[in-house]
């Protein structure tokens, strides 16, 4: 099997899904002709011609808004939104019609499209470059919300979220599109090379929505985290030594909550790792979610690291981003507790 | 009248409406397109030695722009633009040794390290920003033209945005507003014929961006955005319109990015030649250059001097963005709500 980075799961999953099913379009801003500014569409519009990958005008609004037309008459589309800062402008297509379709028409019309989008901070892009906007969409019923960490899980995701009739929202965290990061942002690159997830299969497989990956088991506490602050997990479990069962959501809606359940069930803490702000950031729902269904198992108050309740900053970024070391001390807490 | 693509010859009929710069135009004009050229290719330099991160979008070769617009304003009126900045804040008069802080991250910085090389604000210079999203700063040049009208205060605000940035639906809602409430607001369209790695024809039904506002009566006017003296003299007419109460304009800067879309720009999406003839054939700053030496309005060895004090400012304000500390943890929480 081969060794690949996120960028190419992802266009072996486009170019697969291409392949399999002429429904299948894909475009956005440079997605075409350049091949996408992270380059998950090189290639594709000299394989399948510029109707099948094509370049977009600058115009959010309507990329998704077209995307909504085109699946509601049966075409599947994979749009880009070149970073997950400029979905905003497309945020009324995304809430008021694709989410709504199914539901509006009682089931007459669906939206099956994929709305891929890199997110997440870890490049030094500042405020406009860098946000984690995933419980903008998380909070809007109709939609489902998926983010990979992994070349392995992305390439099975997105043939699901492809392959879904309902919207996906698909989040790609830009970070670790070329290798996995442990938020020591001082270290070397790692490539995903030596990541046993980056062995990929070439032919198709798909990974269902709504089942979340237990990266690594434990005893002493759940750590729930989804896209790079899974290896920042990982990372403040190896260097705390403490015995932290990591669970990968993958995908956010539909939430894996039997296997949170059952893990907290065991390990009786629970710690909750996103990089978005905190506030009515998807990590309470994921808090509240626990306190119903384990409060009995609980034996010290849930815990989340997340971003800071600021814009990303651009001279900050290390000072803003949960890493390792505040994982740590959040997991430190938790046992303490 | 009014210019064709800058790519192509000028006809003669154009070459004789642009009226010929004063000595103190000329000399002037050269020392602002210089003194954001050198900024410009140091800022690029100091990235490639890490000493600035994230993004950064170089103006070299669209100098000509904002700096014959600006000769156009007069104190109050505003100034808002894209991420593609640094040469609209130089020409707007806003400190060098500020913007190169910025870049770099430091508290000397015009937001003080919070915005990076996209996001910059000068109260002082009305210099409304610098802002990341592509094509907000139409509308948001719209509003400051309302604010002026309410105000009758005589201001005129220039909203520049890419040939890219022209196809954002909110472009079309803000020209609109502008021509129905007569404010006075010209939109510089920057046509530098690539947004990011895409064509205008690529990406563009209509690509002569000066008829954008035909369906709302605004007037446009393609010009010759690597000629300063043919950027003033329709800068001139459209801010007259702007000011006299006609309601907005519309000015189509045919214009040429020499380098990449940003720092880490392939650049695979246009031949090295294609850069080349425009560097050889329109530059800007040769234009003036060979202009001033004609008319004998300087030597060569004063024109050496400019250079040298352009390049004393550059290197004044990149000595700064290094030694300037960098901003407090605690600044992480400043400026959101009050
Ligand atoms: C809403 C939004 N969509 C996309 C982008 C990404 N983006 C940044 S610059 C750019 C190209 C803009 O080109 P143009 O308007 O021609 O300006 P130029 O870079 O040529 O100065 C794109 C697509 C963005 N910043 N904001
Ligand atoms: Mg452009």
């Amino acid at each position: 099997m081969a060794r690949i980075t996120m960028i190419e799961a992802i266009r072996d999953a486009i170019d697969l899904m291409m392949a399999r099913d002429d429904k299948v379009v894909v475009f956005g801003e440079d997605v075409g002709y350049f091949g996408g500014v992270f380059r998950c569409t090189d290639g594709l519009q000299r394989k399948y011609g510029r109707t099948r990958c094509f370049d977009t005008p600058i115009s959010e609004t309507g990329i998704v808004g077209v995307a909504i037309g085109m699946g509601a008459y049966g075409l599947r589309p994979v749009c880009e939104i070149q970073f997950a800062d400029y979905v905003y402008p497309a945020y009324d297509q995304i809430v008021s019609e694709a989410a709504r379709l199914r539901y509006r028409s009682a089931g007459e019309f669906t939206s099956p499209l994929t709305i891929r989008m890199p997110c997440g901070g870890g490049i030094f892009g500042g405020q406009t470059h860098s946000q984690s906007p995933e419980a903008c969409f998380t909070h809007v019923s109709g939609l489902k919300t998926v983010i990979p960490s992994n070349p392995y899980d992305a390439k099975g995701l997105l043939i699901s979220a492809i392959e879904d009739d309902d919207p996906v929202i698909f989040l790609e965290p830009k970070r670790l599109y070329n290798g996995p990061f442990s938020g020591h942002h001082d270290q070397p690159v790692v490539p995903w090379s030596r990541h046993p997830l980056s062995e990929v299969p070439d032919e198709y497989y798909a990974i269902e929505l709504g089942k979340a990956a237990i990266r690594r088991e434990g005893a002493a506490v759940t750590v729930i985290a989804y896209g790079t602050m899974v290896h920042v997990a990982e990372a403040a479990a190896a260097e705390t030594g403490i015995d932290a069962e990591i669970i990968d959501l993958r995908t956010l809606i539909p939430l894996d909550t039997d296997t949170i359940e059952q893990s907290v069930r065991k390990t009786g803490r629970c710690v909750i790792l996103h990089e978005a702000t905190r506030t009515s950031g998807f990590g309470a729902e994921l808090s509240a979610q626990v306190q119903e269904r384990c409060f009995h198992h609980l034996e010290a108050p849930i815990l989340r690291v997340t971003g800071w309740d600021t814009p990303y900053p651009h001279a900050q970024e290390w000072d803003y981003f949960p890493g390792p070391a505040r994982v740590g001390r959040a997991l430190k807490a938790v046992m303490e507790a | 009248m009014a210019a064709k693509s800058a790519a192509k010859p000028k006809s003669s009929e154009a070459q004789a409406a642009v009226a010929e710069f004063t000595k103190d135009q000329d000399l002037a004009a050269y020392r602002e397109m210089l003194y954001i050229r050198r900024f410009e290719e140091k800022a690029g330099q100091m990235y490639g030695m890490g000493l600035i991160g994230g993004f950064c979008h170089l103006y070299i070769g669209q100098e000509a722009v904002v700096v014959g617009m600006q000769m156009c304003l007069t104190p109050g009126d505003q100034v808002i633009t894209g991420y593609r900045d640094h040469g609209h804040m130089l020409a707007c008069g806003m400190d060098g040794k500020g913007v190169m802080a910025e870049l770099t991250g430091r508290r000397g910085g015009f937001s003080r390290g919070k915005g990076g090389s996209m996001h910059m604000f000068s109260v002082e210079k009305q210099f409304f920003g610098g802002h990341g999203i592509v094509g907000a700063q139409v509308s948001l040049g719209t509003g400051l033209g309302f604010a002026n009208r309410y105000k009758k205060n005589g201001n005129v605000s220039v909203a520049y945005f890419g040939d890219g940035a022209a196809n954002q639906g909110q472009v079309y809602e803000s020209f609109n507003m502008a021509a129905l409430w007569k404010l006075p607001v010209v939109y510089v369209v920057e046509n530098n014929r690539y947004a990011m790695g895409t064509a205008v024809t690529r990406s563009s039904a209509q690509t002569d961006f000066s008829k954008r506002g035909l369906s709302f009566n605004i007037p446009g006017e393609q010009v010759d955005g690597m000629d300063v003296r043919a950027v003033q003299a329709a800068g001139q007419r459209a801010v007259e319109h702007a000011r006299s109460g006609e309601g907005p304009f519309i000015l189509e800067m045919m214009t040429y990015r020499y380098r990449g879309h940003s720092m880490s720009d392939p650049a695979k999406y246009r031949s090295k030649d294609e850069v080349q003839k425009m560097r050889n054939e329109h530059d800007p700053i040769e234009q003036v250059r060979s202009r001033i030496l004609a008319a004998g309005f300087a030597t060569e060895d004063d024109l050496k001097k400019i250079d040298a004090s352009v390049r004393d400012l550059v290197q004044e304000a990149a000595d700064f963005a290094q030694t300037d500390p960098e901003p407090d943890v605690a600044e992480l929480w400043t400026d959101i709500v009050k």
